[in-house]
């Protein structure tokens, strides 16, 4: 069988599979919750499973979009929050609090389509919920040669007003040849 | 007659560490005479070199780098993902540009049939049968694929 093109489900119109995703996530967590004694480690698990996804959604992405090389973070910041999140999550999340440096900056998320019908119990107050999404951040980005710390610092599922992702540019990952050739 | 000779030699796709992930060929009259694993090696490092060779020297910003070469008997065409993949056709000098039949194969074959198959470990050499067997039937369709002459 042909395998099919992936529709530009960019968005409106894939209600129903958004909320797939968002049940099929959800079932995950909790068998992951059950699986582990603590939510670090579920935490590490999601991030860790993220990144897996990231190292090949990277590829999807760039094939897709037919966008280029960033030449510098602010580029890279209005790539992932204008196009990445759009087309695969149906976002746009806004670009905020630029460090100085221009190394920093934070992923404010309005509505995140991964906790649309979660509720934490208070046993679970140190799980970060949707830390898949850091994986999937760090994994694509690393792809792309860059190392980037990501995190969240605000989670509307623990009372937070808004979802926050924080960014940190770490370095740029050098090519090198490889060692013996000439 | 030169000019009307247009085939396709072979394909190379590189990771960005220098490992080859996939090799095939065509229309390749005269083995090169060194293993192959050499001549991956050789032939990743000639790449880098023109790669830097090429941003070096470039009188203005560039935006695409080094895309081909050609000899008076090939051409090569050269496209490098901004994840590092590295894709090289050589084809006769017959052929315009390789360059769209390259972001094909890339696009709508090596992502859709490797990276997407969760069988094949990323940036691993590929071992599926049915990217192989596409990537064949693509270049095959291919309207350069040729050769038109035969004796060339």
């Amino acid at each position: 069988m042909e395998p099919k093109a992936p529709e530009l489900s960019s968005n409106a119109g894939s209600k129903q599979n958004s909320e797939l995703f968002t049940l099929t996530y959800g079932a995950l967590v909790t068998q992951l919750c059950k699986d582990y004694e603590n939510d670090d480690d579920v935490n590490k698990q999601l991030d860790k499973m993220g990144y897996n996804i990231g190292v090949r959604l990277i590829e999807d992405f760039l094939a897709r979009s037919n966008v280029g090389r960033c030449h510098d973070f602010r580029e890279t910041a209005d790539v992932i929050a204008k196009i990445a999140f759009k087309m695969y999550l149906g976002i746009t999340p806004s670009i905020t609090n630029w460090s100085p440096g221009g190394d920093e900056f934070s992923l404010i998320l309005e509505n995140n389509p991964l906790v649309d019908f979660v509720e934490l119990p208070d046993n679970h107050s140190t799980l970060i919920y949707s830390n898949l999404l850091c994986g999937v951040l760090r994994g694509a980005l690393e792809m792309v040669q860059m190392a980037v710390d990501v995190k969240f610092v605000q989670d509307t599922l623990k009372g937070d007003s808004v979802t926050e992702i924080r960014m940190k540019f770490i370095r740029r990952i050098e090519d090198n040849l490889p060692a013996g050739e000439e | 007659f030169w000019g009307e000779s247009m085939t396709i030699h072979n394909l190379y796709i590189f990771d960005r560490g220098g490992s080859c992930l996939f090799y095939s060929e065509w229309h390749r009259r005269r083995p090169p005479g060194i293993p192959q694993e050499e001549e991956f090696k050789l032939m990743f490092g000639m790449l880098f070199s023109l790669r830097s060779f090429v941003a070096k020297m470039s009188p203005t910003d560039m935006r695409d780098g080094f895309v081909s070469f050609h000899t008076s008997k090939y051409r090569l065409d050269y496209l490098e993902t901004p994840s590092g993949l590295r894709l090289v056709l050589n084809t006769d000098l017959g052929v315009p540009s390789a360059r769209e039949a390259l972001q094909h194969i890339y696009s709508n074959l090596f992502v859709e049939l490797v990276v997407k198959n969760p069988l094949c470990p990323p940036r691993a050499p590929v071992q599926s049968l049915l990217f192989r067997q596409r990537l064949d039937a693509f270049v095959r369709s291919l309207p350069y694929f040729g050769p038109r002459n035969p004796n060339n």
